[in-house]
């Protein structure tokens, strides 16, 4: 690793804080923007991700603590979980698996949105590839936890 | 245009080969990322020329349009060529971490040959073999 | 038919997620993996029944229709894959929660073999070229994860041999779909079979050809084997007992599907036939030439594809069906004989035969759940290895195939007597010092865990019932033949809906 344990550069620290939360939203804009746009889940959730890998180069002890509450493979679990029962939903409604309707929703102050049952996959997806990042990072990224 | 693509996947299925025979683990990988990338592009291709947006773009005839299909198994192709390559990239680090040694390692069944092949004047073991 | 088809795949997905969401939680963990499983075999019957009674199913996922989306397509053989290969998962699972060492600390193990199972069914069941290639892809990605899932040197090592290979063989398919929709512009099996027949001959034997490479590397049929009897014994015994029954043998069914729906054949093929006796006869004379258990069995698997191949290489109803009957036995017997071996593993500490001795003494049970399956792969009456090989000689002889039926004949003489070398290794003699493995010490080890032993006789049963009710499945088997050897019916139901 180029960054050596324990010793902190500032200018990173500085950089990565100015950074994160700007990545973190771009992802999100991309996965709401992926439908008729570039964008969607995995490439929504790989900007969010690497917001994160960020944080974990500046910060690869957890000493300004986690950034989840809980273990990035739950996420992943509940993304795929997600996905497959937006899939399976379309039966309720009598279609065929896996098959898209859309919705206008008048919500107070917005306005019309036009709400696709795609969006729901694409946001399982999103949590998948945000999940596995988190599971890769907290299982290959620590060499001290490695070594232990 | 399609001539550059063409001898593009055919340049990238060759270093990717060129790589892959390699005794370095980490350049095997990027072999096989190369040969992946040759392998998507050459689905890409496979839909024909570059055409007009399909279905959300409503001017010029359907005939203008690019064939979706292809774009679509592309993209399916390229997110699990991404999946195993990190995959790999982790095996690789895990062989490094037992290793500590970038190259693949000898297999202990050639190895077994091997010395049964340099004992060759040995009739005993000539059975074996 | 509509809700019941996808089943077998939504089921192990959905699954899978929730099972990694529960990731501290083990014991959920194996209920979840055991009632999906379950209730996938469910489904998989009642499939099977009704593909039986009402002809082929098919299921538009998406609500796009055959030629433009991804269809799902359930006929006989499918259908026969998908119970048989569900009902050995499940086994397999039951087996592995009794094994010590597969399940401890791996939290991955339940989830990763969900999806492999979503994989294996997705395989069965789509009716669309690239997405085989999506099937074949989950179903690789869980089994990479599988087979170093314990991340030791010998498992990363082999391991590194097993993804390289089958990665590159996956470029290949990727190549060889992009090529096969260049041709034609279509990647539905269906559409495929009519419009391939328009096309330079040329061109179409290139791309048979070429998916044949693609599908025999998957099925370790000669000379693409080289990465099977390497990686398969490192892994966990319930992990290798799993991808010895099942992986190798969707690529057979693969190759079974491409070369009678897109390629077929107008007698027998010699191309398919050579290869048949060539994996057959360098399939065994490496298990011969090997000294531990596990490599022993691994190199049989690669020497009973060329059964398979045989089979269909003959392109006759009888050898289809023979093929086929072969497979549904090969599937439960090498996989009892892979769970065998991790019984001898716990037992005696050990899988090679120069340190094995006496096991019949110490662990007679193991011992005639060995000898049952053994006498059964090397076809010996009256167990379900006799009944499959005896029709393939029939179908070989009715067609003037001597020569190949000899080679089987010769290659099934030798897989006993490499079967006799196990047993007398390993069963007889005085039993020799216990080797205790690294993570049960003592007496422990000398029993296996009754999880495991109950798992494994179950199987032994299950090729019993083959055997003595080789008939009815024999008739299906054939039914299934003949609905292959007729493509007309595949894609009449897949397009004229």
């Amino acid at each position: 690793m180029v960054i050596a344990l324990g010793e902190r550069s500032l200018l990173l620290d500085v950089g990565i804080r100015a950074v994160f939360h700007t990545a973190l939203l771009f992802g999100v804009f991309l996965l709401f923007a992926g439908h008729n746009a570039p964008g969607g889940g995995f490439i929504g959730g790989l900007v969010t991700a690497a917001a994160f890998v960020l944080r974990f180069v500046g910060d690869p002890d957890g000493e300004q603590g986690r950034p989840l509450p809980f273990h990035p493979t739950t996420l992943l679990g509940g993304g795929l979980a997600l996905a497959v029962l937006t899939g399976v939903a379309a039966w309720l409604f009598g279609g065929d698996l896996l098959e898209s309707g859309k919705a206008t929703l008048d919500l107070p102050l917005v306005g019309d949105v036009k709400v696709t049952s795609a969006l729901p996959f694409d946001i399982g997806v999103y949590l998948v590839v945000v999940g596995l990042v988190g599971t890769v990072l907290t299982t290959l990224g620590t060499e001290r936890e490695q070594r232990s | 245009m399609t001539v550059t693509l063409a001898l593009t996947v055919g340049a990238l299925f060759a270093f990717g080969t060129y790589l892959l025979l390699q005794r370095t683990l980490t350049r095997v990988v990027i072999g096989l990322g190369l040969m992946g990338h040759g392998a998507n592009l050459l689905l890409l291709l496979a839909g024909g020329r570059a055409g007009d947006a399909p279905f959300v773009s409503d001017d010029g005839p359907p005939a203008a349009a690019a064939d979706p299909l292809p774009q679509a198994l592309a993209l399916t192709a390229i997110v699990i060529t991404f999946g195993v390559t990190a995959f790999l990239l982790a095996l690789a680090y895990r062989s490094w971490q037992h290793t500590h040694d970038d190259d693949v390692e000898d297999d202990p069944e050639d190895r077994r040959i091997a010395a049964l092949a340099s004992e060759e004047h040995t009739p005993a073991r000539q059975g074996e073999s | 038919m509509r809700v019941l088809l996808p089943l077998p795949v939504v089921l192990p997905l959905l699954a899978a997620g929730a099972s990694l969401a529960l990731h501290r939680h083990r014991w959920l963990q194996r209920a979840l993996g055991l009632l999906t499983l379950t209730a996938v075999l469910g489904v998989s019957i009642a499939l099977l029944l009704e593909v039986r009674a009402d002809g082929i199913g098919v299921v538009d996922v998406g609500g796009w229709e055959a030629p433009i989306g991804i269809t799902l397509v359930a006929d006989l053989l499918a259908v026969i894959m998908l119970a048989i290969a569900t009902a050995m998962l499940l086994v397999v699972l039951v087996y592995a929660i009794g094994h010590p060492a597969t399940e401890d600390t791996r939290r991955f193990f339940h989830p990763t073999y969900l999806v492999l199972a979503a994989g294996v069914s997705l395989a069965f069941l789509t009716g669309d070229l690239f997405n085989l290639f999506v099937a074949f892809e989950i179903m690789l990605i869980a089994s990479y994860v599988l087979i170093t899932l314990g991340g030791s040197e010998p498992q990363v090592r082999s391991g590194m041999t097993y993804v390289v290979f089958s990665l590159l063989s996956s470029t290949l398919f990727v190549t060889a779909v992009g090529l096969v929709y260049a041709a034609t512009g279509t990647v539905n099996l269906a559409d495929l079979a009519g419009r391939l027949d328009g096309i330079d001959p040329a061109i179409r034997n290139a791309l048979g050809l070429m998916l044949l490479v693609v599908f025999g590397v998957k099925a370790a049929i000669f000379p693409l084997f080289s990465w099977l009897p390497d990686s398969y014994p490192t892994a966990p015994s319930p992990v290798t007992a799993i991808f010895a029954g099942l992986l190798t043998k969707v690529g057979v069914y693969a190759i079974i599907r491409t070369q009678t729906l897109l390629f077929p054949a107008d007698g027998a093929s010699e191309v398919l036939l050579a290869i048949a006796a060539l994996t057959m006869v360098v399939g065994v004379l490496g298990a011969i030439a090997q000294n531990d258990v596990k490599r022993i069995l691994s190199f049989h698997i690669v020497s009973q594809i060329g059964y398979m191949i045989l089979g269909l290489g003959l392109f006759s109803v009888a050898g289809i069906a023979g093929a086929i009957f072969y497979i549904v036995h090969h599937i439960v017997v090498k996989t009892t004989l892979f769970l065998v071996s991790g019984l001898i593993e716990v037992s005696a500490g050990t899988g090679a035969l120069s340190r094995l001795s006496g096991l019949t003494r110490r662990a007679p049970v193991v011992a005639v759940l060995f000898a049952l399956p053994a006498l059964s792969l090397a076809g010996i009456p009256p167990f379900s290895g006799f009944v499959a090989k005896l029709a393939l000689v029939q179908a070989g002889l009715d067609i003037d195939q001597g020569l190949v039926i000899g080679v089987s004949l010769l290659v099934s003489l030798l897989t006993l007597f490499s079967m006799t070398k196990i047993w007398a290794g390993a069963f007889w003699g005085a039993p020799s010092e216990v080797e205790a493995p690294d993570d049960a010490g003592g007496d422990r080890a000398l029993r296996p865990p009754p999880l495991m032993v109950g798992a494994t006789a179950a199987l032994v049963l299950t090729s019993l019932v083959i055997a003595f009710g080789a008939a009815p499945l024999y008739d299906l088997s054939h039914d299934a033949a003949t609905a292959l050897m007729a493509p007309d019916g595949y894609v009449g139901a897949v397009l004229d809906r």
